[in-house]
């Protein structure tokens, strides 16, 4: 890569390019929405099996847990940089290691919100004849919503977060806004770029902190 | 396919080994990178979330600040450092350090502040003031969480300074930067592999220290898990 030139007369934001790339923006955000969504559908579908089997075999439970919080350590561009040999400067690189990161966290959130379910409710369940299965289903996943959707949460604005790296791998969203802005020495992609990313991080929080009220309406009791 | 061996042959060969590009110079300037943020932001960030969390004032906007800074991609917070201080380490620094101080403010805030109020009140029964209570009760029973933010900043500053080497000298990044610029695949992989083992001797080390400096008498029970509020999980970089 050739080292940009600094240009320290560039202003932050070049109103007439910003009005003409309007389109641009639009197609960028589009691009980081899909990615996001599919790491974080994809990383729910793989995740609740997992954290199913976690929680029902309990000598699984540790080992699991341990083996995503070590994965989880390793930085993006470093999971990313291992796949380039196999996977290419492909979406499927960055979407292998954005499904990775959905995964560890989704996988925690749901063990430790299904173990939070009340022993006594669990009791109750049994007592009142439920089949492991069925209990599962109607019991313990309902009660585990919060956490699932809090998990839900972090998965999603950790991805928002993550894709612009995937610009250095040919992808990224508006992380291509961003890269612009570092290879042109430019300021406006960079700025807008980072301000649609926080955007939209704060915007997918909110509607899904909005989600999990709405669904678990018993969570809004006083306390008795 | 030749990938695994070439791999092996870029770890094998003497010139990887050896002055300024060489893996001990390039890992010695992410470690020194790191080790330096990541204290810089300690001297900010724990003094003031253990304030915050003793006195509870404010404590909740600083909070609400530092999760609207954690939404700013780490790549962004990169970028922008170099368009305002240029190219180099010091932009890096300023970048890392940013990024470190939420964890840390955040833990450090809610540990303090979640210390038992009965517990804080036998200590001013005892007669403790302040100061005292601060020293000898808050902070001894806030410190697994405490080093828990520390462990989370650290390790993130570790995967940031990776990140670094699109605007810094040094640091390990350079590897897999480098190595995707001139399309070699093994610099690629080779750097990946460095600094994956890193992150991950950081975080073991980090968690040994932190089982370490727990109070015996908190190690008894098990300390209940938060995911909605344990930031641990939000940070990847």
């Amino acid at each position: 890569m050739t080292l940009p030139y600094l240009d320290r007369t560039d202003p932050w934001i070049r109103w007439d390019w910003f009005w003409r790339h309007v389109p641009d923006f639009e197609a960028r955000v589009i691009e980081h929405i899909e990615l996001t969504v599919i790491a974080v559908v994809i990383g729910l579908v793989i995740a609740l099996p997992l954290a199913l089997v976690a929680f029902r075999w309990r000598a699984l439970r540790n080992p699991f847990l341990a083996i995503g919080g070590v994965l989880y350590t390793i930085p993006s561009l470093a999971l990313f940089a291992f796949l380039i040999p196999f996977t290419g400067l492909t979406v499927l690189t960055s979407e292998i290691g954005l499904v990775s990161y959905t995964i560890l966290i989704l996988l925690r959130n749901i063990v430790v919100g299904l173990e939070g379910v009340p022993a006594e409710v669990r009791d109750a369940a049994r007592g009142m004849g439920y089949r492991p299965a069925v209990q599962l289903v109607r019991i313990d996943i309902p009660l585990a919503t919060p956490a699932i959707l809090a998990g839900l949460r972090i998965a999603t604005v950790t991805t928002i977060g993550l894709v612009t790296v995937t610009a250095l791998i040919g992808q990224g969203g508006l992380g291509q806004l961003i890269n612009a802005g570092l290879i042109q020495d430019f300021k406006t992609p960079l700025v807008v770029g980072t301000v649609l990313s926080v955007a939209l991080a704060l915007i997918a929080d909110l509607g899904l902190a909005a989600i999990e009220r709405a669904v678990t309406p018993w969570a809004r009791l006083p306390a008795a | 396919m030749s990938f695994g061996p070439s791999v092996i042959g870029w770890f094998a060969d003497p010139a990887h080994w050896s002055g300024n590009g060489g893996v001990p110079h390039r890992l010695l300037e992410h470690i020194m990178f790191s080790a330096i943020s990541t204290l810089v932001a300690m001297l900010v960030a724990l003094p003031l979330g253990v304030a915050l969390g003793h006195y509870g004032r404010f404590g909740n906007a600083a909070i609400n600040v530092s999760n609207v800074g954690r939404a700013i991609p780490s790549f962004a917070i990169l970028v922008l450092a170099f368009q305002v201080f240029g190219l180099g380490n010091y932009p890096a620094y300023v970048a890392l350090v940013l990024l470190a101080i939420p964890p840390m403010l955040t833990n450090s805030y809610i540990g303090v502040r979640d210390v038992d109020a009965e517990v804080r009140d036998a200590a001013r029964g005892m007669g403790m003031r302040g100061g005292r209570v601060l020293r000898d009760v808050e902070l001894p029973l806030a410190l697994p969480l405490i080093m828990a933010g520390i462990r989370t900043s650290a390790v993130q500053v570790v995967a940031t300074a990776t990140l670094a080497a699109i605007i810094a000298g040094g640091g390990l990044g350079r590897f897999i930067i480098d190595g995707l610029a001139q399309q070699k695949q093994e610099t690629v992989f080779a750097g990946a592999v460095l600094v994956a083992g890193l992150a991950i001797v950081v975080e073991l080390a980090l968690s040994g220290l932190e089982q370490l400096v727990t109070p015996r008498g908190l190690r008894l029970k098990v300390i209940p898990e938060r995911p909605a509020e344990e930031p641990t999980l939000a940070n990847v970089a």
